[in-house]
């Protein structure tokens, strides 16, 4: 828990977050259109989808079985009988005058999710509830001095809204919540987490109070779509907070905008949040009923979880949390990892998260190339890794054969080989160049006497005069015995 | 006997005997369509598409390939969307609305080779019990009372159906019934009219009023006829999430005219005070009949059926104010704007498209779903409707079916009864409880009033046991033996 010192005291921030999630889905939740990002507007709109009169919402099972595998991740209750209601407000882009959600009764009750923090540690966040509902079209303002456009591509497609406790404290605490769930969305296959396609939107609910004390007024800042605007969001609402708070107003409960180019959150008009929505039960759609061996079937399914795997991690490879929470993020890079350690001979796992987390991710990072695209795959590096375990080359080497391979996608012992890098480690070569240099600086011996420090200077003599290949490790062995 | 004249059984006979063409059959309805014109029962006449399909079907009569309603020629009231067909649920609204699709009712009845009359006069979105509310004028009731030349309604909000058929212009009609639409107007007219049990008829394509009450359901002049409707329009829909899937049963051979052994209830609730003495009579004239075929009398008591109106009346407004949002002039039908902004073009569309009474049930559902109003308004109502089916659970341990009067009053004239909207809703009394517990229930001609007008008798049923409903009406129309005429029949 991060405290915010004020003039007056200091204040705790109380976070809770209303993910949507968009449900990876053939078709829609209540219809069979498609669920295609990118199609040409209004080229994937069912008759249900634009409300046509008579027209009648059929529940697409597959949706139900994503909601349930993600409330099992989150290792939640599924509600055997769920209940989908009617919200009911006008706007262009929602055709039926109304939104297909649930209420009362959500398909998933009380769940956890923990979260990783950047010190290793970890903190168990509190799920509410999450419930699926459909998405709206879209309103597009910008294509038209006079008018607006409608698409409704996007008019039913199936959300998950997955509902925190107000239990996060700070913005990093927020921030790690919304990568752990689209961590874990991304491990189930519920949703494919991507913030800038929308496909997973975040409102924010805030309130400052007293250390202990209780809670405050919240206020909810919606759409919220990426991380970092997350976090900026969460600071720029909890300053303004403050402000009034120290100085004795009243925070008033409303919803909020985030305007990122100006840094800070502003109210929605009025206009657009007097709603009373006046859910009922849609009288279209009978009380979903789960049978509870599809629910035993669907949780059997489920793939090893972040959680799971990483203390696997821990327990399999010994790595550092860290170390393990980095890799267990996605579950590509965890794949690519475990082939790493497991491929060819065996390899010393703690090397092997090291050489992926700081020198592969950061290739990835810097190229922009992705685990498909990259010109050096698991079964490439772990040939590396087998080279400097062995002696072969030097870790200052690894790092150059590295990059060369990079380059030019070839293995590390063609290029080794290429460049004669091979490190040497025969006695008698390297011997030779010892005397050689021992011979020629007597007075750099006579130092030596003095100070043993100075073998830090013969070392390098050696390395120069092998380019480089000598093996430190023996060159040093080497000099303290003849020096004496 | 001209072939209006006829049943759709022995229409249905005549073309399997090739006694009579399909386009014979058709033509001669064409003209009586015509004939009624002013009665108002159609908003649109199809009479080109109606020969097409007679023409169609004399081809499969030819080929020994006739359906079971090959060239029975219906009206379809105007809420059933109809292929290319201009749909307007009797609403300004709507206002050049073509559907794309056809609903699953109609295309059930295509499939089975009926022929397209027209679509039939309505109360606005099926919400009246008068066919006043239409913005297409009011259907007049074929029946005049006796010695009174003051036009009546035909009941609704199917009236243009009743109305249709009742005037022989159409051998039978589709009617959707949400509180009574089906049973009162049939009642009014002197026809049967049919409301079956809920998820036996498809919703899908029919233009929603109050989707946990909208029933679709058939008009005939008999008993038997609208077995024989009931079988087509009847079925599983997979893109319905309320039908129910049950077999259908050929409804006609549940007419065996036997009814031995069955027990037939009584409730002590529909007994009312108010109710015109006519109507008691032809209760216990039907009563009576029913001994005479062997059937126990069970008097019994439906403790709730007070709450039925009230729960109703608060239920139906808050489905049809969320049904009726979609209407908002963005995709289809009318919009009543020009470059003006978003919420004032959704009220100059809204206000203009939809008439007083639709206004008015929809500012009830909107106030009964509102914040601090849900729980004493609409989840009351709900509790009533669960009373209401648990009574008639219990009464399903004494008897086999319930026999009430359809409506509280004979036709009354177009004009009366206008300024006070409870006072129309008082017409669906004895109906919406079967609404309510979504129970199979008929209206059928029983006699007249002292001033000549048809007075209906309702059976109620067990959930899908449309075919005891239907046997015991065979037996009650046999005694009744109805035959008078209303005073304007189409080619007359």
């Amino acid at each position: 828990m991060s405290l915010i010192e004020g003039e007056t005291g200091s204040w705790e921030m109380v976070i809770g977050l209303e993910v949507h999630a968009q449900v990876i889905s053939e078709s829609k939740l209540f219809s069979g259109a498609s669920t295609r990002f990118g199609a040409a507007p209004n080229s994937q709109v069912s008759l249900v989808d634009a409300a046509m009169p008579g027209m009648l919402p059929v529940l697409n099972r597959a949706c139900v079985a994503q909601a349930i595998r993600t409330g099992l991740g989150l290792k939640a209750q599924i509600n055997l009988t769920s209940v989908f209601e009617r919200k009911n407000y006008f706007y262009p882009d929602l055709p039926q005058g109304y939104q297909i959600s649930q209420y009362e009764k959500p398909i998933v009750g009380n769940g956890t999710l923990t979260i990783d923090l950047p010190d290793g540690s970890t903190k168990d966040v509190g799920i509410e509830r999450l419930h699926l509902e459909q998405d709206a079209g879209k309103s597009l303002h910008d294509q038209d001095p006079l008018h607006t456009y409608v698409d409704l591509n996007r008019s039913g497609v199936a959300l998950m809204e997955i509902v925190s406790k107000p239990e996060m404290g700070s913005a990093e605490e927020a921030g790690a919540y919304v990568r752990k769930l689209r961590s874990l969305l991304r491990y189930l296959g519920t949703c494919d987490g991507n913030m800038e396609e929308g496909s997973l939107r975040c409102d924010v609910n805030l309130s400052l109070r007293r250390p202990g004390g209780p809670l405050g007024t919240r206020t909810e800042t919606k759409n919220v779509n990426s991380i970092r605007f997350v976090q900026q969001a969460i600071e720029a609402e909890a300053r303004r907070q403050l402000e009034i708070l120290e100085s004795g107003g009243t925070v008033v409960q409303e919803t909020r905008l985030f305007d990122p180019k100006r840094g800070e959150t502003r109210p929605m008009r009025s206009k657009e949040e007097a709603h009373d929505y006046r859910y009922f039960p849609d009288p279209d759609l009978l009380p979903l009923e789960l049978e509870p061996a599809w629910v035993e079937e669907l949780g059997a399914g489920l793939p090893e979880l972040p959680d799971d795997k990483k203390a696997r991690f821990l327990a399999d490879y010994g790595l550092s949390t860290y170390d393990a929470s980095v890799l267990v993020a996605e579950q590509e890079n965890a794949a690519f990892y475990e082939a790493l350690v497991k491929g060819g001979k065996k390899r010393d796992p703690k090397l092997a998260a090291n050489w992926t987390i700081t020198n592969y991710f950061g290739a990835l990072n810097a190229s922009g190339e992705t685990l498909e695209t990259a010109p050096v795959d698991a079964d490439k590096l772990g040939g590396l890794l087998d080279l400097l375990a062995d002696d072969t080359i030097s870790g200052r080497q690894a790092k150059e054969v590295f990059e060369a391979m990079w380059e030019s996608g070839k293995d590390a012992l063609t290029i080794v080989e290429e460049k004669g890098l091979k490190q040497v480690s025969d006695a008698g070569e390297l011997g030779a160049a010892v005397d050689k240099v021992i011979a020629d600086n007597p007075a750099q011996v006579e130092k030596y006497r003095e100070n043993p420090n100075v073998i830090g200077w013969f070392v390098g003599q050696v390395m120069k005069a092998t380019q480089g290949k000598a093996n430190p490790g023996m060159v040093n062995k080497l000099l303290k015995d003849k020096l004496g | 006997m001209t072939p209006t004249d006829l049943t759709l059984a022995g229409a249905r006979d005549a073309l399997a005997k090739k006694q009579l063409s399909a386009r014979e059959l058709t033509e001669a309805h064409v003209a009586a369509v015509e004939a009624a014109r002013p009665l108002n029962a159609f908003i649109l006449e199809t009479p080109e598409q109606a020969l097409e399909m007679a023409a169609a079907s004399d081809a499969r009569i030819a080929k020994g390939e006739a359906g079971p309603l090959e060239g029975i020629p219906l009206a379809i009231k105007d809420l059933y969307c109809t292929r290319g067909v201009a749909t307007t649920a009797g609403s300004r609204i709507l206002e050049g609305f073509r559907p794309t699709y056809e609903s699953t009712v109609t295309s059930q009845l295509w499939r089975d080779g009926a022929v397209l009359l027209g679509k039939a006069n309505l109360d606005e979105f099926a919400m009246g019990s008068s066919n006043m509310t239409s913005a297409f004028g009011p259907v007049e009731n074929p029946w005049k009372r006796k010695g009174d030349n003051r036009k009546l309604v035909p009941g609704g909000s199917s009236g243009g159906s009743a109305a249709a058929v009742a005037a022989r212009c159409a051998l039978g009609a589709t009617g959707t019934d949400t509180g009574g639409s089906i049973r009162q107007p049939a009642s009014f007219t002197g026809i049967v009219g049919l409301k079956p049990t809920y998820g036996r008829c498809s919703r899908w394509g029919v233009v929603a009023f109050a989707s946990s009450l909208d029933h679709p359901g058939p008009f005939a002049r008999t008993v038997r006829d609208s077995a024989i409707l009931l079988r087509s329009m009847a079925g599983y829909d997979p893109k319905d999430s309320t039908s129910v899937d049950v077999p259908v049963p050929d409804y006609e051979a549940a007419l065996t005219g036997d009814l031995r052994g069955l027990r037939i209830g009584v409730p002590k609730e529909y007994r009312l005070d108010s109710v015109p003495e006519a109507i008691d009579r032809v209760w216990q004239q039907g009563i009576e009949w029913l001994k005479q075929a062997g059937c126990e009398i069970v008097e019994l008591s439906l403790p709730h059926t007070r709450y039925a109106l009230p729960a109703y009346y608060v239920i139906a407004p808050a489905e049809a104010s969320s049904n009726l949002a979609r209407y908002d002039g963005v995709r289809y039908g009318l919009r009543q704007a020009g470059d003006q902004a978003l919420t004032e073009m959704y009220e100059a569309t809204r206000g203009a498209g939809f008439g007083e009474e639709v206004k008015r049930r929809i500012m009830i559902g909107t106030y009964v779903l509102s914040a601090g109003y849900y729980d004493a308004y609409y989840n009351k109502a709900r509790k009533v409707r669960t009373l209401i089916a648990n009574d008639f659970r219990a009464a399903w341990e004494k008897v086999d079916a319930i026999l009430t009067p359809t409506a509280p009053s004979a036709a009354f004239a177009i004009g009366e009864k206008m300024d006070d909207p409870v006072a129309m809703y008082l017409m669906d009394v004895f109906t919406v409880t079967a609404n309510l517990a979504g129970l199979p229930a008929i209206s059928l001609p029983g006699g007249l009033s002292t001033d000549g007008l048809p007075l209906g008798l309702q059976l109620i049923g067990r959930a899908f046991d449309e075919e005891t409903v239907l046997r015991v009406a065979g037996v009650l129309e046999e005694a009744a033996g109805f035959q008078a005429e209303p005073d304007f029949v189409a080619g007359r």
